[in-house]
């Protein structure tokens, strides 16, 4: 069974070592701006949220990227980017409707969360197990996964 | 990919529909080879096809064969460069897939003209959804199927040719998808048959026409000029590349949306590029006054000589030299004119065809034309719109490629019905990087709310409904942001209930991300 990130608001303080640890896997510095795992905050409520792409099954963003540059990496399920591929035309980042695939100016390519081939670092420094590496079946995520996917119009040619 | 048929695959199960609701309604997904074929012979009347099989190997090792059989097959339209082994060769023969060389009829369960991005969807979608049916890709240009928006990077040597190219070039070889390079002279939709251009025909059982645009002329004295082109295929980017040079004067028509594309290679060419918009603003049916016009100002900044609210009267040659004439009565000197003024759905050779043609090709919401076996999708195809309901041309990629998978259900039997693609667009103009979503110039009665920060080249617009979807987001433009865009998408097509979160969003329009969060997720338990 494949793994998926199973994120979860309520246990999150809001350490922000997700982001550290994201950057400092993809860019080998501690760059939180250039993470590709986000802490969303609600200041007034005093909460956050961890947010990045969840692999989904409609892949919005491969199917619109013109060079074939986001593919499935099998042995994960994640969707990920070819640099080399990648031209930097961006119609992937509006095509995805999580707002999980971003530009970024210094590479002239966008980012996107591959799942570190298999060993989430951002999982790994979570304290709180907000963010976890499970069965994706386990806990219910996968089906809130595809509810979200199935609100989308767009999604329903592939029933 | 519903979880359904993940579990299908997982099992081995073949992808055809099998549940309730997805009908088979051609009850007559043929099988391989004879059977379908020679229903297909007795159906129609067309001369006996040819039998021949005429295989190219690389063209390297310079290894032809001829051989006739049972069935006919072409590939010598698809990059012969590659892996073309025995082997795959025999496996082709005994799939029998059906094309012909350089014969006169050809017989196809599924036809598709056009091998535009469109076109290659709908291919790949049928193949998937029919393993076992003939899928014959037509196409009209020199080349193998390519996007034409990655033209602009090829223009700054980002990518080589073979980086615009749709797929490997054995990607149809192993789909057993036929590529075949002819133009469609004309459809009879009573024969089912297609006429090409050279008198060949291919008799099909369905039919998609995924023809794309063109770009039309504006009437203008000295367009046909041999130095004025237009920038929309690789021939066009060829020339163009040939000559664009360090220093060379450029003349370009039109500040729309290609228009605003291609300036940013031409700068980056180092050109010296003047660009002359009619509207009162660039890209106008993609932003408002404001955007337009800090648009306007940051390309001035950077260089670019902008002239809106002017025309090019005539464009005229002598002594080897061109000048732009325009209505203000200014002349520019040219090596090279770029018309970019709009496009128009490719549908002449549809004329007398009974396929009914409105701006594009009318369609209903399965993408099905007035014609109950012909399909159509992508920029020819006056589909409909996720905003407004109504059935426009959109003419840009992303739309084309949801047509081109919905039609290719349609055609397999499933039912999927086209709910609508939202217009939606991402412009990077020398860094500075704009989107516009739906109705992103508002509704009458709708709120909205702005940040526009002309300092910084910042703009943020979110538009909202009215009556009961006031708290929905239906539109949207941005200028100079790059984070998260792709979630005003999913606000607007899901069609969110924002409830407070409206006017969280009316205080500060950037927590898009945190609206649609807080929206969707329960933030405080676990699922
Ligand atoms: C320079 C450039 C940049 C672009 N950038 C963007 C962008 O950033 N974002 C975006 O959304 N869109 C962009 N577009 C638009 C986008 O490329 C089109 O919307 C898309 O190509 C439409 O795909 P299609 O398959 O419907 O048509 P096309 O790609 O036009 O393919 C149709 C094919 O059918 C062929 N054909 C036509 N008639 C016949 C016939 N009778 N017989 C056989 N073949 C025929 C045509 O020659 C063509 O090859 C850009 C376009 C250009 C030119
Ligand atoms: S930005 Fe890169 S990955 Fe995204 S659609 Fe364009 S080429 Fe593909």
């Amino acid at each position: 069974m494949q793994k998926s990130l199973h994120l979860d608001p309520a246990k999150c303080t809001g350490c922000l070592q997700c982001e550290m640890a994201c950057s400092y896997e993809k860019l080998g510095e501690f760059n939180p701006s250039r993470s590709l795992i986000k802490v969303f905050s609600f200041h007034f409520e005093g909460r956050f949220a961890p947010y990045t792409c969840t692999q989904c099954d409609e892949a919005w963003c491969q199917r619109a990227c013109p060079v074939d540059a986001i593919t499935l990496d099998m042995s994960t399920g994640a969707k990920i980017v070819i640099e080399d591929k990648c031209v930097g035309c961006k119609v992937c980042t509006i095509s995805c409707p999580f707002g999980t695939v971003n530009y970024v100016q210094q590479t002239g390519k966008v980012a996107k969360c591959d799942l570190c081939g298999g060993d989430p670092q951002c999982a790994k420094a979570c304290p709180t197990d907000a963010i976890t590496f499970i069965d994706a079946n386990a806990t219910g995520y996968d089906r809130m996964k595809a509810y979200a996917e199935k609100s989308l119009p767009s999604a329903e040619a592939s029933a | 990919m519903s979880i359904f048929n993940a579990i299908k695959r997982l099992f081995g199960m073949s992808d055809t529909p099998q549940n309730q609701t997805q009908k088979i309604v051609d009850t007559d997904i043929p099988e391989p080879k004879q059977a379908s074929k020679s229903k297909l012979a007795t159906e129609t009347s067309i001369e006996k096809t040819e039998k021949e099989i005429s295989t190219k190997i690389n063209d390297d090792n310079k290894q032809s064969t001829e051989t006739t059989e049972d069935s006919e097959y072409i590939d010598e339209n698809i990059d012969s460069s590659t892996n073309t082994t025995i082997k795959s060769q025999k496996d082709k023969l005994e799939d029998s897939s059906l094309t012909t060389k350089d014969t006169k009829h050809y017989t196809t369960h599924h036809a598709i003209i056009g091998a535009g991005p469109c076109g290659v969807v709908a291919a790949e979608t049928l193949r998937k959804e029919n393993p076992t049916a003939e899928i014959t890709l037509i196409g009209n240009e020199n080349e193998p199927p390519y996007s034409r928006m990655a033209i602009p990077y090829l223009l700054i040597n980002k990518i080589g040719e073979e980086g615009t190219h749709l797929r490997q070039s054995d990607h149809y070889q192993k789909q057993n998808i036929n590529y075949l390079q002819q133009t469609v002279a004309s459809v009879d939709a009573n024969k089912n048959e297609l006429v090409m251009a050279d008198g060949s025909t291919l008799v099909y059982k369905k039919l998609l026409i995924a023809a794309g645009s063109h770009p039309i002329a504006p009437p203008i004295e000295g367009i046909d000029l041999p130095n004025v082109h237009s920038c929309w295929t690789l021939k066009d980017a060829r020339q163009i590349a040939s000559i664009a040079k360090e220093g060379s004067n450029v003349v370009l028509m039109g500040a729309g949306f290609i228009g605003c594309i291609i300036l940013e290679a031409l700068v980056k060419r180092g050109v010296k590029l003047s660009i002359i918009e009619m509207g009162s603003r660039m890209v106008p049916r993609m932003m408002d006054e404001k955007a337009g016009g800090l648009l306007e100002k940051w390309c001035i900044e950077k260089g670019v000589n902008v002239l809106t609210s002017t025309k090019i009267t005539a464009i005229k040659e002598s002594d080897g030299n061109m000048r732009v004439e325009l209505d203000n009565g200014d002349k520019l000197v040219a090596d090279l004119v770029i018309s970019a003024t709009g496009v128009k759905p490719n549908t002449a050779f549809l004329e007398n065809s009974g396929i009914e043609v409105n701006d594009g090709i009318t369609v209903n919401n399965k993408l099905q034309t007035n014609i109950e076996n012909i399909y159509a999708a992508g920029d020819v195809a006056q589909g409909k719109d996720f905003s407004t309901g109504k059935y426009e041309v959109q003419a840009i990629q992303p739309t084309a490629v949801d047509h081109g998978r919905i039609a290719a259900l349609n055609m397999s039997g499933k039912h999927v019905e086209h709910s609508g693609s939202l217009n939606m667009n991402v412009l990077d103009t020398l860094g500075l990087i704009s989107h516009s979503f739906g109705l992103w110039m508002g509704v009458e009665g709708g709120d909205s709310v702005e940040i526009y920060n002309p300092d910084a080249y910042k703009y943020l617009n979110l538009r909202f409904g009215t009556d009961e979807n006031a708290d929905v987001l239906v539109g949207a433009s941005t200028l100079g942001m790059t984070q998260h865009i792709g979630v005003l998408r999913g606000l607007i097509e899901s069609k969110i209930h924002l409830k407070e979160w409206k006017e969280h969003l009316l205080v500060d329009p950037t927590r898009i991300m945190e609206a649609y969060l807080a929206s969707t997720q329960e933030l405080d338990n676990a699922v």
